[in-house]
């Protein structure tokens, strides 16, 4: 895991008593709320419908057992006892007072944690793959290079004040597990016939109220061009991005409007303008911060195998672990996702818990997925039986990975002063209702995101199944969107028709399952079996 | 990070609000005129660029401008920083003043984007500017305030002449 050097915790020290520095001109009257809100958007923190919301950065969704003990901390000190993990690979509070908000953030850079640009109209955090380092189908780990754009992004002095948010995504697969296509830009490291190394640039994707897929801007970005290139893309984007209305401000709009093609070739333009400028770091910079992510001391030759005679650890097993490249290891997915529970949400004492088992089973280190979970990236296969009994006795072994239960949702109503419907309770009685009548595991793998509005921070647009909450005559109303996909095969869902009710939504979704079940052939997913026979037969069974 | 030479020097000030400047020069006595008439006519030797306009219609002209207006007519607008950064990759030595709404959280990455003259619509308390100015111990990018970044520090090499 990458550490901070004095020159990290420098900057980090003086954001942090920059930050003290606003909130006390604030608190005197010297700033108005007007200047103040991008402030301290930068440092993430949100003013919700009840109290302000923190948003701590977790770099590239990777964590070490120090750091998680802290958030648990901090939940227990500053909120109410429990922390939200996002879709952003990040963890929000939702009950802090401005006041504390510097000591919170002082308390975080003790442990090389920071708030910094997790909101705002700048670079935000930067995430990745969450196996990154232990998939076996990578083709290195993403995260030194998500660490060294996390570097070049923090406090850049030409992109504090983007026409709105850049989100940006480094994986380095063929699949895709962090909803790439849907970032204002997506990084594949991937390698040439030369076996080298090289970076694609997909620019313009994104969720929101007008969701678009990224396009393909350059295939062969050079490892030691990667900062140079980026700065390029974002220096086009700063120019001519529009800033007239807020709700076409992303790039993806700029893209849709001048067209991929035109886009590139002004990145291109300006890339050639930038590399006699000296923006790119030593490669040297890259090959230290490699170092970092090098891997821990496994243990070799081990053999692959786990004993499943217990029916309910095989069912998580099956279900919550996922290939390694070194033999005998696994990756094992805690799902935040308990029947009925709040999708991401987890106690102080199960952030401590989760710390604690990061450390004593996967070389101090654990993952938040962009699926709102958490993963330990390196368990020893012959000890899972023994993490599993830990964390079936925390109520943490719960076994839906990707399937029905494992829902997205965003905070919706219950906080949002944007939401027109709740989201959270829905996610209870959806996953409530798939485990009571026991269909959970017979359908299989099928992604349900929930936003309580059209700003789809809980990726509504990218579920095999979304829901997307409306304001109907003053009444909450659920649209349903069918066949949204953030994977390889990124795609878009689309709005089976008139919406429902709260209740009559989760009808809706039981009797859209009803009809996979009945259609579905050998092996078929959801998603495939909705690709195969469309909208009509699911628009009969709705609505007919 | 220098003080500003002309901090809180109050006669420098009624020449244009300049209210922090890291020249010595001479400042320009006349008034700046838009990039459209700039580019038009051939003696005014101070333009100032709006947030709309392309700041490389200036370059072919580096050589006659003695000062060059960003215009911020609100913070949040940050093209000026784009517009401030070119003009200084492309060589110009100028002055380069930031003007309208700027304030005290801005002038950090103002200054590294090669502002080097501020004149804020609205006087800035000083204690908290000369805070802000000093905001950065280090920096992680290279820009065009020729600091080195500390990706250069810690390998204790140049990497390129970082002031275009
Ligand atoms: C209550 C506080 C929140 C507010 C006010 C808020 C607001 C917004 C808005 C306005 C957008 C649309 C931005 C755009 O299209 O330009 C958005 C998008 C998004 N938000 Fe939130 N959000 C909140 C909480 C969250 C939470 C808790 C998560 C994660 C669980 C989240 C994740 C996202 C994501 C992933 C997007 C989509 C990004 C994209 O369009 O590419 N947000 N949010
Ligand atoms: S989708 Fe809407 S309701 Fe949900 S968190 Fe985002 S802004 Fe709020």
């Amino acid at each position: 895991m990458y550490q901070y050097d004095r020159y990290d915790q420098q900057m980090v020290d003086a954001r942090v008593a920059e930050f003290r520095d606003q909130v006390r001109r604030r608190l005197d009257g010297k700033l108005t709320e007007d200047q103040f809100k991008p402030l301290r958007l930068m440092n993430g923190l949100y003013l919700q419908l009840h109290a302000y919301m923190l948003r701590v950065a977790v770099p590239y969704g990777t964590l070490n057992s120090t750091q998680m003990h802290m958030l648990g901390t901090i939940a227990d000190k500053y909120d109410r006892g429990y922390g939200h993990f996002t879709t952003r690979q990040n963890i929000q509070y939702n009950w802090i007072k401005l006041e504390d908000a510097p000591d919170i953030l002082a308390e975080l850079s003790t442990v090389e944690m920071h708030a910094i640009q997790t909101s705002g109209n700048c670079i935000r955090n930067i995430s990745a793959d969450h196996f990154a380092g232990a998939a076996a189908d990578e083709v290195a780990d993403p995260r030194p290079y998500a660490e060294l754009m996390r570097q070049w992004s923090s406090f850049h002095p030409e992109f504090s004040y983007l026409p709105r948010k850049f989100k940006i995504a480094v994986i380095a697969s063929e699949t895709d597990r962090a909803a790439m296509r849907l970032h204002d830009i997506g990084i594949r490291i991937h390698k040439n016939d030369a076996g080298e190394l090289g970076a694609a640039f997909y620019v313009g994707g994104g969720m929101g109220r007008t969701p678009m897929i990224s396009h393909l801007v350059r295939e062969w970005v050079p490892l030691d061009r990667l900062i140079t290139y980026a700065e390029a893309c974002l220096r086009v984007y700063n120019r001519y991005g529009r800033r007239d209305n807020k709700y076409k401000a992303r790039i993806k709009i700029l893209l849709h409007e001048i067209g991929a093609e035109d886009y590139a070739a002004q990145v291109d333009a300006e890339y050639q303008q930038l590399l006699d400028q000296g923006v790119e770091p030593p490669f040297a910079e890259l090959q230290r911060i490699r170092t970092f992510f090098a891997d821990p001391p496994f243990v070799e030759g081990l053999s692959d195998g786990v004993d499943q005679s217990d029916p309910a650890f095989a069912a998580w097993v099956q279900q919550n672990t996922h290939l390694h490249r070194v033999h005998g290891y696994t990756s094992a997915t805690i799902s935040l996702k308990p029947v009925g529970g709040i999708p991401g949400d987890a106690t102080a004492a199960q952030i401590h818990l989760m710390a604690d088992l990061a450390k004593e089973f996967s070389f101090d280190e654990c993952r938040v997925t962009h699926a709102q979970n958490i993963v330990l990236p390196h368990v020893e296969q012959r000890r899972l039986y023994e993490l599993w009994q830990r964390l079936d006795t925390a109520g943490l072994a719960t076994a839906n990975l990707d399937n029905i239960g494992d829902i997205i949702a965003c905070p919706g109503l219950d906080y949002c002063s944007l939401a027109n419907a709740r989201a959270i309770p829905l996610a209870q009685k959806i996953s409530q209702r798939f485990s009571d009548n026991g269909k959970d595991a017979v359908i299989g793998e099928l992604k349900l995101k929930i936003s309580g509005c059209i700003n789809a921070c809980g990726h509504h647009h990218a579920g095999h199944i979304g829901v997307l909450g409306v304001d109907r005559k003053g009444r909450e109303n659920y649209q349903l969107l069918l066949g949204g996909s953030e994977g390889a095969d990124t795609s878009l869902g689309k709005i089976t028709g008139p919406g429902f009710d709260e209740d009559g939504v989760v009808d809706a979704i039981e009797k859209t399952t009803e009809v996979y079940l009945a259609q579905r052939q050998d092996g078929e997913r959801f998603l495939d079996t909705y690709r195969r026979i469309g909208m009509e037969p699911f628009k009969e069974a709705l609505y007919g | 990070m220098a003080e500003p030479i002309s901090g809180t020097d109050s006669e420098a000030r009624e020449l244009d609000d300049v209210q922090f400047r890291f020249r010595e020069d001479e400042m320009v006595d006349h008034p700046a005129v838009t990039v459209d008439a700039f580019v038009g006519q051939t003696n005014a030797s101070a333009v100032r660029i709006e947030p709309g306009d392309d700041a490389r219609d200036l370059l072919p002209h580096l050589g006659r401008i003695a000062l060059v207006e960003v215009n911020f007519p609100s913070f949040g607008d940050g093209r000026g920083y784009s517009a401030a950064r070119i003009l200084r990759e492309a060589g110009y030595q100028g002055e380069l003043r930031a003007v309208g709404d700027v304030l005290i959280d801005q002038l950090s990455h103002m200054r590294r984007c090669g502002f080097d003259s501020f004149a804020p619509g609205v006087r800035l308390d000083e204690e908290d500017a000369a805070r802000a100015f000093a905001t950065w111990p280090e920096v992680y990018q290279a820009a065009v305030d020729g600091r080195a970044p500390i990706w250069t520090l810690r390998h204790g090499e140049r990497n390129g002449d970082t002031n275009g």
